[in-house]
């Protein structure tokens, strides 16, 4: 009781510090100094029309692979700490008839569409993020549907890694280029796709990492869904 | 008279504050900091907005003027993605945990005690 | 037909809030999971009212869909219902 009183009174007074200091940043009014900048020069530096995508992956691009880097440690994590010498699916009856045939039928189509927002990142709002999440959701489905149903192991853990090394590679490719890591070179080397600006080949190398990014999240969150749904086999570890 | 925004935004951050601080199941905990989460990013974007304006991808007819602040949007897309990734491994470890004691209560974990 | 987008963004909020106070006081744990996806939703739609498209689509593609479903095989493996109980030791460990 004691407890509960103590953290009722903590919260009122961090709500009262919060609501205090929000009133001070008034609601709608127009504060932008650097988001001013980079929405007048976002089409002539980077050719994305995508501003929240031009932001994350060009000009902040270096954020965007420790991101990447902190999903990779937490998969890897998951699945250090379920590991047993012996795992199997314990499901005891399989997914009604609706459930199997639905997702017999849906799945290409949602891969499809899974991909087709992680190619078109730069044109329409989405990117490699939740591209990457819709084709695990359709993995999900299998492992919900089927009892007997395993991602193949071999296919799928080489393409996460090869995904994270291509990510490295664009930007090592940009500092022996350009001079710097994560340099643009597609956009401002070679001059590729200027004239080209809302169309599907321009921006850069934005398409490129995001493809690379949209398999790597989709093949991690499969793999994470994989790992938590086994459990160890009984008799024997 | 406060915003819309600002008010959800704080009492979902209360509420995930009050539910990991009183309860004892660790799933209700963990409960509470994914709704903590969700409420730090509503209040991150609705920081953002510029009343009037519209979305910031810049096609036919939209011009710099008349978007709303991207930099917001790119900050939250990338606190979205962590959160879920802590938020798995943290189960994982409440998993193993319940494999070792046979209970959730953290009132009855007292491994590291004496 | 009351045209004012300020009562669509108080309803929104206000179902966000009771969501979120059902999915922490619910006793059955598959409940409060999906008091979580709910106030992961309305928070989605509150993205998109904020002229927030693409927060808007990562948010209800992973918040809505995976984390619930972690959290549902996190419950499969461990038990289902929270065991409430008013413990008889928090003097001596306060």
């Amino acid at each position: 009781m004691v407890k509960r009183a103590l953290a009722i009174i903590l919260i009122l007074i961090t709500g009262y510090w919060l609501a205090n200091a929000l009133a001070q940043v008034p609601f709608g009014a127009d504060k932008m100094l650097v988001g001013k900048y980079y929405l007048e020069n976002v089409k002539d530096q980077t050719g994305a029309v995508n501003a929240v995508t031009a932001v994350v992956v060009n000009y902040r691009g270096f954020d965007t692979l420790g991101e990447v880097t902190v999903l990779f440690i937490a998969a890897t994590g998951v699945a250090a700490l379920l590991w047993r010498k012996k795992r199997e699916r314990t499901a005891k009856s399989e997914g009604s008839v609706v459930l199997q045939t639905g997702s017999r039928l849906l799945l290409p189509f949602i891969m499809l569409f899974g991909a087709y927002i992680f190619i078109h990142g730069h044109l329409t709002p989405g990117g490699g993020f939740p591209g990457g999440a819709t084709i695990a959701t359709a993995f999900l489905m299998l492992y919900l549907a089927f009892r007997e149903y395993e991602i193949p192991h071999r296919v799928f853990e080489p393409l996460e890694g090869l995904a994270g090394i291509g990510y490295v590679t664009v930007g090592l490719i940009g500092l022996a280029i350009g001079g710097y890591f994560l340099f643009d070179w597609i956009w401002q080397t070679w001059q590729l796709g200027h004239d080209n600006i809302g169309r599907l080949f321009s921006a850069g190398f934005i398409p490129i990492i995001y493809t690379l990014i949209g398999l790597k999240v989709g093949t991690e969150l499969t793999g994470i869904v994989d790992n938590m749904v086994k459990e160890p086999k009984e008799g024997g570890q | 008279m406060i915003s819309a925004y600002y008010f959800g935004a704080i009492s979902l951050i209360l509420i995930g504050l009050y539910a990991t601080l009183t309860k004892r199941n660790l799933l209700k905990i963990l409960v509470g900091l994914s709704i903590m989460e969700t409420g730090v990013n509503l209040l991150l974007i609705s920081v953002g907005y510029v009343s009037g304006r519209t979305a910031p991808i810049l096609t036919e007819g939209a011009t710099p003027q008349t978007a709303v602040d991207p930099i917001p949007q790119a900050l939250v897309l990338t606190a979205i993605v962590i959160g879920v990734a802590t938020t798995a491994l943290a189960l994982t470890v409440a998993i193993n945990l319940y494999e070792k004691y046979k209970t959730l209560d953290i009132e009855k974990i007292r491994g590291l005690r004496g | 037909m009351i045209n004012c987008v300020q009562c669509i963004e108080y309803l929104i909020v206000i179902l966000m809030i009771v969501s979120a106070i059902f999915a922490v006081e619910w006793k059955d744990l598959l409940a409060a999971v999906v008091g979580m996806a709910a106030v992961s939703l309305f928070a989605s739609i509150a993205f998109f009212l904020l002229q927030a498209p693409d927060v808007a689509m990562v948010e209800a593609a992973i918040g809505a869909a995976m984390s619930a479903a972690v959290f549902i095989f996190a419950i499969k493996r461990t038990e289902r219902y929270e065991s409430e109980g008013e413990g008889t030791g928090w003097w001596v460990r306060w």
